[in-house]
């Protein structure tokens, strides 16, 4: 079988570019593995981040033809043939080298979520039907694609006040969760900054686990901010009631 | 010692951040011990990821009848009675328990009609045991545990890479390293140390194991004295991907088969009817994958060499929310909608049953300081390990490491750290830079993964492991004259030339105790000695230390077990 030809970026935080590769075509096969004959073959030293190779890990995540993807998923045949294949690192993190990036932001923001917290002497029942939706958002592998691809992170570099679409799904598994007990409205208004999205829907496009990030936790999320701060009505009823305002 | 590295100080050092690392780190600070997690990789993305079919722990939510007895007489029969039996016990009693403090601290299983935690059959499970989340119950488990040592506080030392055991004496008291980043060392000074750093199946081509599993954590033991036990026991999984190439060995999960799929061969035939007209297709794996290879190997394999395994008899909707991953899987990457086609499977190198030897209560290991957890010890599994145990092993003997091991460091007296062995460490690691000629570590790792699949496989002969041994031995020549092009910033190539070292030491061990145990037990089937020896070595199990530079053998017996567990497992139904 022919050749594939891949552009890979070699480089680190004071710069780089892309270097050209052949690689030899096998039946099924993936961006991941072209990286790995580059590694095995021809420079040892490409840096590489990988796990699994199953799509289960979310640690191969690069930009194949400027496109978000887990190269372990990225079949080469689904790409076209004519051109070579650009293979660049996510572009919303920092580089370290080659393709590998430094996602530790992300494991910081996570650190600011409250952790799930049961109400007090619960009976530990819950039904399907219950579960469905959160289910659906703890299926997130953090590949951080979402992160890449969205806009107010990647073109706008809010990272100071924006937890991005990861986060939002991490917080939408816990408010969801059907026997959680506390509330996290606040954090996400002051300090995640849910209200900077504006609902592009790029993190549900680059999903390789499908979850409907826009749809299912970052609006809903949205309609929680907005109820508790936002009402106008229930402002009035706080007033005239003299509750605390939130 | 002298300041020339990067050092940390902590009571508990923890290598590993899968499902036994994290579980003991927990349990450490849990006694108010300061905890260290260092991990190959980022946290979150360790091998427990990867566990699909489900937690095994007999809750009885599902089948009334089971109960902890059950649950012990499977594995242990599952493991050809070679077992640790404490360990065993130990384990079917705790598990239950480990799974309900998963859902309270925010794990989501799949439910049953009452609002319970769910449960699936297995292989080699009496009853339907399994609690589970679709097909993707390690990563719920790992995101619960990586959740909850978070919020407690512990430190991770992320894409930290430990070459080297420090000892005191006997007493292990530290650790050496390099951050995979920078390449810089560090050094970790704890009172006690424990490995949960997996498994060893990166030593052959055709794994469902990621470029982690490369036995660190057992050779960095046995190099600083500690004993390794049941070394011969590698359990290949029957069923992983065989097309296309790129994906061989990728796992496909036992669930297929605890959900009804059925494997046939290229006439159709439902060859389990031959091997374990009882069990079929949910006999134990060591069956299962013996009774594949043999179909193809005697010309009724599937096309790309394999079998058929089947699902496509349950409606397309329930095989889509069972087994989401696997449905993604087939059609993303080999073309094939399970709902609608059989897929094609066959043994792929999965799990080590053998390890670092440990005390059942404490998980410590026979030297003063070590302890061992997860796939990294052995004990629990013997011959063979049952689907659904593993991940359960890791929450039960996590915890139990994370106890042992802060109970020690609380009594532990000061330890020196000896700045010789650091100096010897650091040298064997820049040595590769050093050379101007030699080979790249990508080719004899591959040279290794093929001598131990042509040789050390799922049928093993006198001579094919002599002709190992001697492969083996010329590996280790090559390995020790690589090259490494390029810096120490993030670099595959160096990060191999080390893992090399390790994967020849454990496979050298295996390969050892599969020529002394001469008779087919387990997932350890020998062509020439195809018979169960009760007598002499269903009494003891092979194990492994060194000897200054030489690696030694000995046989250990196999402790009497109690009369009322002999009666559990005499309770046969």
């Amino acid at each position: 079988m022919a050749d594939a030809v891949l552009h890979v970026f070699r480089g680190d935080k004071d710069g780089g570019q892309a270097k050209e590769y052949r690689v030899p075509v096998a039946p099924g096969m993936v961006v991941l593995d072209a990286l790995h004959y580059i590694q095995g073959h021809i420079e040892s030293d490409l840096a590489v981040r990988w796990n699994c190779k199953a799509g289960k890990c979310g640690s191969c995540s690069a930009e194949v033809n400027g496109r978000p993807r887990l190269t372990c998923k990225t079949r080469m045949d689904a790409l076209p043939q004519d051109k070579p294949i650009t293979v660049s690192p996510m572009k919303t993190f920092p580089i370290i080298k080659d393709l590998v990036t430094d996602v530790s932001w992300n494991y910081e923001v996570n650190k600011k979520i409250p952790p799930f917290t049961p109400k007090p002497g619960v009976e530990w029942k819950m039904y399907q039907e219950d579960v469905d939706r959160v289910q659906e958002f703890r299926k997130c592998i953090e590949c951080f694609l979402c992160q890449d691809v969205c806009h107010v992170l990647r073109d706008h570099d809010k990272k100071e006040s924006f937890g991005g679409p990861r986060f939002f799904v991490r917080v939408a598994s816990l408010e969801m969760h059907p026997l959680d007990n506390v509330s996290r409205t606040k954090l996400l208004k002051d300090e995640l900054g849910v209200g900077l999205c504006n609902i592009t829907k790029c993190c549900t496009e680059v999903c390789p686990e499908e979850i409907h990030i826009t749809d299912n936790a970052i609006i809903p999320l949205k309609e929680r901010v907005v109820d508790e701060y936002y009402d106008p009505l229930l402002r009035l009823v706080r007033k005239i009631r003299g509750a605390p305002q939130p | 010692m002298n300041n020339k590295y990067e050092t940390h100080e902590h009571d508990v050092l923890v290598m590993g951040a899968g499902g036994a690392g994290l579980r003991a780190a927990i349990e450490a600070m849990a006694q108010g011990a300061r905890v260290a997690v260092v991990s190959k990789s980022l946290l979150g993305k360790a091998h427990t990821v990867m566990a699909e079919g489900g937690i095994a722990a007999a809750m009885a939510n599902v089948d009334r009848a089971d109960d902890w007895r059950t649950h012990f007489r499977d594995t242990m029969r599952g493991g050809k009675f070679l077992n640790n039996w404490r360990m065993a016990q130990l384990h079917a009693q705790e598990a239950p328990d480990r799974v309900r403090e998963l859902e309270q601290w925010g794990a989501l299983f799949d439910r049953t009609a009452d609002g319970q935690i769910l449960q699936r059959a297995f292989g080699g499970h009496t009853f339907k045991r399994l609690c589970h989340v679709g097909d993707r119950t390690g990563l719920e488990m790992i995101r619960t545990l990586q959740d909850r040592g978070v919020t407690m506080g512990f430190d991770v030392f992320m894409e930290c890479t430990i070459v080297k055991l420090l000892t005191d004496g006997k007493r292990v008291v530290g650790a050496f390293g390099y951050w995979r980043e920078q390449g810089r060392f560090v050094v970790f000074k704890a009172k006690s140390v424990i490995i949960a750093t997996g498994g060893i199946g990166k030593a052959w081509p055709v794994t469902s194991n990621s470029w982690e599993y490369t036995g660190d954590g057992m050779a960095l033991a046995y190099e600083a004295g500690a004993d390794l036990k049941d070394m011969e026991f590698v359990q290949f999984h029957p069923t992983g991907m065989v097309w296309p190439p790129g994906v061989q060995g990728l796992l496909v999960t036992e669930a297929v088969r605890g959900e009804g799929g059925i494997l046939r061969n290229k006439l159709g035939e439902r060859f389990m009817e031959k091997y374990d007209p009882k069990r079929m297709e949910l006999s134990t794996r060591d069956v299962v994958a013996r009774s594949i290879y043999t179909e193809v190997k005697e010309g009724r394999g599937s096309e790309h060499g394999g079998a058929y395994l089947d699902i496509s008899h349950k409606p397309a909707e329930y095989v889509k929310q069972k087994l989401p991953s696997m449905y993604h899987q087939f059609k993303e990457l080999a073309d094939v909608d399970i709902t609608k086609q059989p897929m094609e499977v066959g043994p792929t190198c999965h799990y080590m049953m053998g390890g670092i030897d440990v005390e059942a209560e404490t998980a410590q290991a026979s030297l003063p300081g070590l302890f061992a957890a997860g796939e990294a010890a052995a004990g629990l599994h013997g011959a063979n390990r049952l689907g659904g145990n593993s991940l359960s092993d890791l929450v039960v003997f996590g915890r139990r490491a994370g106890l042992g091991a802060a109970e020690y460091a609380n009594k532990a007296p000061a330890a020196n750290i000896d700045d010789a062995q650091i100096a010897e460490a650091e040298k064997a690691m820049l040595d590769p830079f050093a050379r101007n000629e030699g080979e790249s570590p990508y080719a004899v790792h591959r040279d290794l993964q093929q001598s131990m699949q042509n040789l050390v496989s799922i049928f093993r002969t006198e001579e094919d492991l002599q002709q190992a041994m001697k492969e083996l031995e010329a590996l280790k020549q090559r390995a020790a004259k690589v090259r490494v092009e390029g810096s120490r910033m993030f670099n595959p190539g160096w990060h191999l030339a080390r893992d090399l070292v390790s994967m020849l030491i454990v496979t050298e061990a295996v390969t050892r105790s599969a020529i002394a145990r001469k008779e087919s037990r387990g997932a350890h089937s020998r062509i020439d000695y195809p018979q169960l020896d009760d007598k002499v070595w269903g009494k003891q199990n092979n194990v492994t230390s060194r000897d200054g530079e030489n690696m030694k053998l000995r046989q250990v017996p196999v402790k009497e077990m109690p009369a009322e567990l002999q009666q559990v497992l005499a309770e046969d139904k």
